[in-house]
């Protein structure tokens, strides 16, 4: 058993080691926290981490003593002690103390995250998101400013963001770890909720945050990632006055952009729009609105943003998202045709 | 009749037990089956650290991801935790409070034959053109989306094995409420047989949910139902609350029986009683109270807004306490006793570690504003895996050590065991200590493969390296199991020396009736207070008599047969396939028309005469 003691040791050792080195990149990890939400769960974790690792250390006391001190060295038999009154209330007392240490602060962090009046009010100025999620790819809508976009979310930065979250087929779950607690999009009704990005922190993640969906919805819910673009507000007002400007598909650039363009009316525009005005009822929206796709950080969510891994896209989702709902609904492009509608989709900048 | 098994034939030996109602051949077979399942699950379980040991990885595809994880979270939690946890409850309860078997011989067995059909049927959907995919949870929105017949094989296997659990809890609570021995009062039975009480109480009023949740689902994909189809009206969040109003409270079921087995361990090598034995008693009747109380922890990111969720957060929290008055009770038995360190004790050791430490995680994720972070990530994975493989398979491994010569009448090798013991336990941790780290690092659950640069590739191979040990532990394990069973040396009433209950007063495996005289139970551990005053065995509480025992009957298992192929009719149904209905009504009219002999036909049972008992003696059988 001394075997045990030392296992125990070289454990706790690296524990400590991971503690120290380990705390996760800061674009995803919810211990890199990145806004007021983040950091109010985070410092939950701690105070639940330090009760427990007393209660930890006290076992671990008893345990070890046991393990010294009682073996069996002889054919003795031990009193039989039937229990002890004042043992037993001290440790059902002192976890209810702890648990409720535990329990104050958590009652009111939920309720303060819960907290989503100032979304409700009319004429709200706060920054409201109408977040559709779909099989494999997400939908941001932007009701306050009348536009829609897709896979890369942007926000502004020190403001509180609200959200209204539902799904339009299965469930799924909206999580930005590094910025705070997920909460279900469900597809009976909209859940609301609000996050905060932090400014300095998001320039630590480089403005970019991973999201990820946090609910088994199919095949490819490991891939339905999308990317937070958290931004200075006047940076986003600048994005919101662009996105507002597009009024109508943008023309393309150069002769096989055109030709991209052209092919991409004849068999794409049916699902994916072009232009960020959210005139289309939302069950309308088949697929992720492309007028900014050329500033995206990723293809498809997952894939580098580059014309090759487009191309490679179109050619086939099956092998990238398996049970996606793109496959089959367009006829097969010849290399041509795809050289010129990924010239196209690439020039889709709304700013430059 | 056990004893004479062996000199059978092995077509006589499997008509016995195709046929038995004898509790202690029912605690072999779920064994058997429970134990394949188990194997069958860590295979599913060591595909999936296989696929995630790297980033990108194509060992299988995704879709198949989907099914081998559903496939392995229902198959762990139904088809192998709950069954082994089930053999010993039949093994071992019936000889701890003194009884001859089961209030319901013959239902026993039913219990168990539509677990196995049910299991069977599941299983069968991996060469019928898919498993289901939808995760052992199999949230409504995302089971009616699935395709093929997959969510169809869990719906229908679960709800046969359902019944065959439900009805088993009835027959234990009926058991220990009516059938304990003179003396037996509820506050002298040995803790295993509290815990199996608790326990099927909880089955009792768990189950039905289930059985609602299942039967809705059934409705809803196999005969145009919409009860979960929010375009017409339905609602998918009745379901989430339908399965954990269940799926909680399951999990104590599963943990309960543990705590049990580890309640006499610790008092058996310790040579002491266990500590505040009504304190014990009082901590499992609260858990299992509150287990009912908690579901919506499993839903806090679901939306049901702040009151229920602050509610649900303190309720959960509420559950450490009598969770911890146990770690501190079992500690304190080993305090000042004479500790020896068999393989059952080190299971027992190693469980108070692992699971204090899935403990803390479940306190901390009952934190409801904290868990938004946690749920559904690989610290849920890490956590749940902490108190059911810590407390339920450490239990498992170490009941099968225990009981095995009571069970089998020879014991395991004690060197292979702690081979088994080290292997698995580093193996454990190593597999699901690092889950905690990559859960808050940002990776969520059930997912089939990561993409690079998200800082979770070597945390997945420390795991998947712990996995392939715990694999390694397993295979020692059925080693030690075949070369015990080959050298078959015979063992006394009370091997380990130590027996305080009345499982220990009689011989290993016992014979077939239990007891000869039903004993007189003069207090808690009662063959222990005999062993102190001097005494050989148990005080007889009656003459010797005449035994009425059961009739064998191959009718448990034709009743299960018929629901088994009535499910298949069932399922094809949908397909518009000609021959399902006749199916459906052919494999009715089996479990009805068997149904029905039982009715109509009597079976009176036969009685073992006094001078055959008397016979007996001479073979060391003891009352």
């Amino acid at each position: 058993m001394k075997r045990l003691a030392k296992w125990r040791l070289i454990s706790l050792f690296s524990i400590l080691a991971l503690v120290l080195s380990g705390c996760g990149e800061p674009y995803l990890s919810t211990l890199k926290p990145a806004g007021e939400v983040a950091k109010m769960q985070y410092d939950l974790m701690k105070l639940s981490t330090l009760i427990m690792v007393g209660v930890i250390i006290v076992v671990a006391i008893i345990f070890i003593l046991i393990l010294v001190r009682f073996k069996r060295k002889d054919d003795r038999i031990p009193k039989q002690v039937e229990g002890s009154h004042k043992l037993e209330i001290i440790w059902t007392v002192v976890p209810i103390l702890l648990l409720l240490i535990l329990a104050v602060p958590t009652v009111a962090a939920t309720f303060k995250l819960a907290d989503v009046s100032p979304m409700d009010k009319k004429n709200t100025k706060a920054i409201v998101i109408n977040v559709r999620s779909h099989l494999y790819w997400w939908d941001f809508e932007y009701p306050g400013q009348k536009i829609v976009t897709s896979q890369d979310l942007v926000v502004p930065t020190n403001e509180k963001v609200y959200f209204n979250l539902k799904s339009t087929d299965v469930k799924h779950s909206f999580w930005i770890p590094a910025v705070g607690g997920k909460l279900d999009t469900n597809t009976d009704n909209i859940n609301k909720f609000w996050l905060e990005f932090d400014d300095k922190q998001a320039n630590e993640a480089g403005n970019l945050f991973y999201g990820k969906c946090a609910e088994l919805c199919g095949p490819s819910h490991a891939l339905m990632d999308f990317k937070v673009k958290a931004i200075s507000r006047d940076k986003f007002d600048d994005w919101v006055a662009s996105m507002q400007n597009v009024k109508e598909p943008a023309k393309a650039q150069g002769t096989v952009a055109a030709q991209g363009q052209e092919i991409f009316n004849q068999s794409c525009i049916g699902c994916h729009a072009v232009t960020p005005s959210n005139k289309m009822p939302e069950t309308a929206r088949l697929a992720p609105n492309l007028s900014d796709f050329g500033n995206r950080t990723r293809v498809a969510g997952v894939l580098d943003h580059n014309k090759e891994e487009l191309k490679n896209w179109i050619r086939n989702p099956e092998t990238y998202k398996p049970g996606n709902m793109m496959t089959g609904k367009y006829p097969e492009m010849s290399e041509e045709q795809l050289n010129a509608l990924s010239e196209y989709l690439m020039g889709l900048k709304v700013q430059k | 009749m056990s004893t004479y098994a062996q000199k059978k034939g092995f077509g006589a030996t499997l008509w016995d037990f195709l046929t038995t109602v004898d509790h202690k051949k029912i605690a072999i077979l779920y064994l058997i089956a429970g134990g394949f399942f188990f194997l069958v699950g860590g295979l599913e379980a060591i595909f999936i650290r296989i696929q995630l040991a790297v980033p990108n990885n194509d060992f299988v595809s995704a879709g198949l991801f989907n099914e081998i994880i559903t496939m392995h979270g229902t198959t762990m939690i139904f088809l192998a935790a709950m069954p082994l946890v089930f053999a010993f409850m039949n093994a071992v309860m019936p000889l701890q409070i003194g009884a001859r078997d089961v209030a319901f011989p013959f239902v026993n067995a039913l219990g168990f034959w539509l677990f196995f059909f049910g299991g069977i049927f599941l299983n069968l959907s991996w060469f019928l053109g898919g498993a289901p995919d939808a995760g052992w949870t199999s949230y409504a929105s995302l089971a009616l989306h699935s395709k093929g017949h997959g969510v169809d094989f869990y719906i229908l296997g679960l709800q046969i094995s359902g019944i065959g659990t439900l009805i088993g809890g009835i027959n234990f609570l009926v058991t220990i409420i009516n059938m304990r021995a003179p003396g037996m009062t509820y506050m002298r039975m040995p803790l295993f047989t509290w815990t199996t009480f608790v326990t099927s109480a909880l089955i009792l009023f768990a189950f039905p949910p289930l059985t609602v949740g299942l039967v809705l689902m059934m409705f809803d994909r196999l005969f145009g139902a919409n009860f979960f189809d929010v375009t017409l009206g339905g609602n998918t969040v009745i379901w989430e609350h339908l399965f954990w109003i269940f799926g909680h409270p399951e999990v104590y079921i599963l943990i309960l029986p543990a705590f049990g087995i580890f309640s006499e361990i610790f008092p058996i090598f310790s040579r002491k009683r266990l500590f505040g034995y009504s304190s014990m008693v009082f901590a499992t009747v609260l858990i299992g109270f509150l287990g009912f109380m908690v579901w919506a922890h499993h839903m806090f990111t679901t939306g049901l807004g702040p009151v229920a969720n602050a509610i649900f957060a303190v309720a959960t929290m509420a559950i450490g306490v009598p969770t911890g008055i146990k770690i501190f009770n079992w500690l304190l038995t080993m305090w000042g006793g004479s500790v020896k360190f068999t393989t059952p004790m080190h299971w027992a050791m190693a469980f108070i570690p692992s699971f204090l430490a899935g403990g803390v995680t479940g306190v901390m994720l009952a934190s409801a504003a904290a868990d938004y972070q946690y749920h559904d990530t690989y610290f849920v994975v890490a956590h749940f895996h902490y108190v059911i493989v810590g407390g339920v398979v450490f239990a498992v491994f170490a009941g099968t050590h225990l009981y095995w010569p009571k069970m089998f009448g020879t014991m395991l090798n004690e060197t292979l065991g702690k081979i088994t013991f080290w292997l698995f336990f580093i193996g454990f941790h190593l597999t699901f200590f690092i889950q905690h780290f990559l859960g808050l690092w940002g990776m969520p659950r059930r997912v089939f493969t990561y993409l690079p640069g998200q800082g979770f590739d070597s945390a997945n191979m420390v795991s998947s390296i712990g996995a392939a040990f715990m694999g390694l532990g397993v295979i020692v394990m059925l080693y030690n199991i075949i070369v015990t069973s080959v050298k078959n040396v015979k063992v006394g009433n009370d091997p380990w020396g130590d027996g305080r209950t009345l499982e220990w007063a009689i011989p290993s495996p016992p014979p077939f009736y239990n007891f000869k005289q039903l004993p007189l139970v003069r207090g808690l551990d009662a063959y222990w207070l005999e062993k102190m005053d001097g005494k050989k065995g148990m005080t007889p509480a009656e003459p010797l008599g005449d035994i009425h025992m059961p009739n064998s009957s191959f009718l448990p298992f034709m009743m299960a047969l018929g629901l088994f192929i009535a499910a298949f009719g069932a399922m094809y149904h949908v397909n518009d396939k000609a021959w399902a209905l006749p199916v459906m009504i052919i494999g009715l009219l089996v479990t009805f028309g068997s149904m029905f002999l039982r009715s109509v036909k009597d079976d009176h049972g036969f009685h073992i005469h006094k001078e055959d008992l008397m016979d007996d003696d001479d073979k060391g059988v003891k009352a």
